[in-house]
């Protein structure tokens, strides 16, 4: 394995490069699913049958909650990268692990959040706007779960193999994974939440 | 008893129940003889673990051309049952699942397996390369595909098949009206297959973008390779719309939401939108690869570089852009009003633009060439004209106005099959003689092929044209029978009489395999055809590695330039090659996404969630893999060159070139 020491951890050898190109590739697939989850969405959202309408059921307490709480993580990943590029692997792993707990945080709070819409009569069956709702939501909610296990693994392979150039590139793509989280967040935020909630 | 219900056939007949003892028999068949000559050692670790590209390659092709009989039993069934008025071989139900069947296979299980074939085997070959960016990844795209196809396929007698068209439209797909699971195999194994295509997207564009031979600048490319990447792309931004659709639909179809229904907000239309904004652009994702293979080919056999190189990229661009622009032409007849159906006439007329450049180009490169009227040449020729009558009936449904009569109709199923089977299955053909010396070490019987040929295209003009004008007459597609008096049944007789023709090409080619393996001679050297592109500089059987040095380029046919314009493409010392190790992890994966669909499609919840958590188990175990691959080292190479007799580009061609 050849190691470029001019580029950054990440970057020096010839597979981690492919693997940041690819990922990059995956994240503009991404982009077309959640575009696709939104055209739904939007399409369906006017579409309540009997059921609740968006300013029915949105509350703003818990949507502020989870915007801080995954904003803050893609914060606290980003300084993680600057202190791996710094070669820092305790305060890499410190940062790493707050922002799996920041996640993990975002979740309990998702999940509140989807009791109270069972609660007050917004299930999965009631309606196309509940239906699209719950979707782009829960697809979003996955994508964190997965990155919390993902996320996990990377920790504890830092921990005992160090910082290679392996375990680098894989930590850089999982921070790019998580800001793509962070920024389909932003669109729900604003498009779905703040928008029903002013309808 | 209760519990076995449920895999029963909901309409059976003696046709299924032969076929049931058929496929049984045959899998018997081939697990008993695999076992009898001690094969399974050989199979698991030279082809189920592997992740060359080329032998995943071959996989795909084998799969492909399995799937082309099955798709084509379809067809036939479907002609014989509409080959007179009032016929009584198939039932309305019957007919249903068979149309149904017959598309799904067509464009999944043997266009796409047919692409990613020729795109595994060809497009590292020809960026002089030694594998694609992600070999494992490719490996799993494989499986998947494979376990979609076979998913797929059980349906016909576990269950019962879909029978709500290809395009599955709602509310007809939904539960209301499709009682049986056929759909729900539609979805799931869609969506299995779909994941492996993504994928396979991804790589090979990395491949591409990130792996090419010293000196090849993009626009340096080989043709093929090209098409390929505009293809990929494509692939990447188009799947993931068929992605979500296939969630929702399997949602309602499963867990009672509302995303396509009739009630409860529900909207039916919005399927049709998501199907068509991925569905249009996959109609280019077949053609595309196609147009590149006709490229390679052409410029072979009439002895010129391909004329307009940037025009021809060009337009493969715009082709892929105007792609995402034309979905709603697919349901003018479906209530968007004038104004929406005009714009999307408009930009549905403009692609015929860019693929006449094509065509004149292809036209130019043959102007004043020294054609050579090989096999892969004649479906290149023969496509040329058949295609474009295929794309001026195109731009006749192109206008909304007079859609309202075609739509729906035999003229359609006239048309798309007079783009596909011109246009993408007879460069699949061509190709695949093409091709088939370099990765087999025979060259296919020329006279034979020829003959193959002349049944598959004149086998589809008397089955297609007919069905133009009972199209224009007024008979619709998808009806299991009509009366005598609408006067369709000799037209249709026609078809049927045409579509034996076909078939009998099809048995021709099987033929012509056996034929050549048994008597071709196997000392071709390493370039039969006398061709241009540097997948042509290896030897054959290829290496391994493919190139022993990596080849250094200059021009899109840099082989051409190494043998007529003395180009030096291998130069340097022998260095130690690093290759990917095999992984049996990929084809574990495939048999759990495979359970994982069967559970989900019978509601199996216990197996369903137990196989997913299988699959998240296989990827945490791949996150803590150290695979570092392993080295060839030089001397192992040397050893391996020197089995070699002829260096590729400087041998005697006298043994074939004389033939044609």
């Amino acid at each position: 394995m050849k190691i470029d020491h001019t580029q950054p951890l990440e970057y020096s050898t010839d597979q981690n490069q492919l693997n940041i190109l690819g990922f990059w590739i995956f994240l503009g697939a991404e982009i077309m699913l959640f575009a696709t989850l939104f055209t739904a969405y939007f399409t369906l959202e006017g579409r309540t049958g009997s059921g609740p309408t968006p300013a029915d059921i949105f509350e703003i307490t818990p949507v502020l909650i989870e915007t801080f709480v995954l904003l803050t993580s893609s914060f606290t990943i980003g300084l993680g990268v600057h202190a791996m590029r710094l070669g820092r692997k305790n305060a890499m792993l410190t940062f790493f692990g707050i922002t799996l707990l920041l996640g993990l945080g975002f979740l309990g709070v998702e999940i509140y959040e989807f009791t109270h819409y069972y609660h007050v009569g917004a299930t999965y069956q009631t309606s196309a706007f509940t239906a699209a709702l719950l979707t782009t939501l829960g697809t979003h909610g996955a994508h964190v779960t997965l990155g919390l296990f993902w996320g996990l693994f990377i920790i504890l392979q830092v921990k005992k193999r160090g910082l290679t150039p392996e375990n680098a590139n894989k930590s850089f793509i999982f921070s790019l994974y998580w800001h793509f989280l962070d920024v389909v967040w932003i669109f729900i935020f604003s498009f779905i939440y703040l928008k029903g909630m002013m309808m | 008893m209760e519990f076995f219900e449920r895999f029963a056939i909901p309409h059976p007949s003696p046709m299924i129940y032969a076929s049931m003892v058929a496929i049984a028999l045959v899998s018997i068949g081939i697990l008993v003889g695999i076992t009898y000559f001690k094969k399974w050692g050989y199979l698991w670790h030279e082809w189920f673990t592997s992740v060359d590209h080329k032998k995943i390659g071959i996989m795909y092709l084998i799969s492909a051309l399995i799937m082309l009989f099955r798709g084509g039993a379809d067809a036939i069934l479907m002609r014989a049952q509409l080959s007179s008025p009032e016929m009584k071989l198939l039932d309305a139900q019957h007919y249903n699942e068979i149309f149904t069947t017959h598309g799904v296979v067509m464009i999944f299980f043997v266009v796409m397996p047919f692409i990613f074939a020729f795109m595994n085997l060809i497009v590292p070959l020809q960026i002089g390369g030694r594998d694609v960016a992600f070999p494992r990844l490719n490996a799993l795209s494989f499986w998947l595909f494979f376990a979609g196809a076979m998913l797929f396929n059980i349906s016909f007698v576990i269950g019962g098949s879909p029978d709500a068209g290809w395009t599955s439209y709602f509310p007809l797909a939904g539960n209301d009206f499709s009682t049986s699971v056929g759909t729900n195999y539609y979805m799931l194994a869609l969506q299995i297959s779909g994941i492996g295509s993504l994928m396979t997207g991804i790589n090979m564009i990395t491949t591409i973008l990130k792996m090419r031979a010293p000196g090849m600048t993009l626009m340096k490319l080989p043709m093929f390779t090209w098409s390929a990447l505009i293809t990929n792309v494509i692939i990447v931004f188009a799947f993931p719309v068929l992605t979500i659709a296939l969630l929702m639909g399997t949602t309602d179809r499963l867990f009672g939401t509302n995303f396509f229904t009739t009630g409860n907000g529900g909207m039916d239309m919005l399927w049709a939108n998501f199907f068509w904004v991925w569905g249009h652009p996959e109609v280019y994702i077949l053609i595309l690869p196609a147009f590149g293979l006709y490229s390679e080919i052409i410029s072979t056999f009439s002895g010129r570089n391909l004329y307009g190189y940037k025009s021809m990229v060009g337009s493969m661009v715009l082709i892929s852009l105007l792609s995402f622009l034309v979905w709603t032409h697919h349901f003018f007849t479906m209530g968007q009003g004038a104004f929406t159906n005009s714009i999307f006439s408009i930009t549905t007329m403009a692609i015929a633009v860019p693929t006449g450049v094509k065509i004149f180009n292809w036209l130019f490169t043959m102007w004043k060439g020294k054609i050579r009227f090989t096999v892969p040449m004649l479906y290149s020729v023969g496509f040329i004209p058949l295609f474009t009558i295929g794309g001026v009936t195109g731009v006749m449904l192109a206008m909304s106005a007079a859609d309202y009569q075609y739509h729906n109709t035999m003229f359609l199923v006239a048309h798309f099959h007079n783009t596909i089977i011109p246009g993408v299955l007879f460069a699949l053909l061509a190709g695949l003689t093409y091709y088939w010396p370099k990765f087999f070490g025979f060259m296919l019987n020329e006279k034979i092929g020829k003959s193959t040929f002349w049944l598959v295209a004149v086998g589809f003009v008397l089955t297609f044209f007919p069905m133009y004008i009972t199209g224009l007459d007024g008979q619709a597609r998808r009806m299991y029978t009509y009366s005598e008096e609408t006067g369709f049944g000799p037209l249709n007789m026609l078809s049927f009489v045409g579509s034996a023709l076909f078939a009998i090409g099809f048995v021709t080619l099987v033929y012509n395999l056996y034929y050549s393996f048994k008597n071709s001679p196997r000392n071709i050297g390493s370039d039969p055809w006398d061709a241009r592109s540097v997948e042509w500089a290896t030897h054959t059987p290829i290496p391994e590695y493919n190139f022993a040095r990596l080849p250094q380029v200059a021009s899109s046919e840099a082989f051409w330039d190494m043998k007529k314009k003395g180009h030096k493409l291998f130069t340097g010392e022998l260095k130690e090659i690093h290759m990917p190790n095999n992984s049996g992890v990929p084809f574990v994966l495939g048999i759990i996404f495979f359970i994982a669909g069967f559970s989900f499609v019978f509601a199996l919840w216990v197996p369903a969630v137990v196989a997913v958590i299988g699959i998240f188990v296989c990827m945490a175990l791949r996150s803590f893999e150290q695979d570092h691959g392993r080295h060839i080292n030089v001397k192992e190479i040397k050893e391996i060159e020197a089995q070699y007799e002829e260096v590729p580009g400087n041998e005697d061609r006298s043994h074939t070139t004389t033939r044609v």
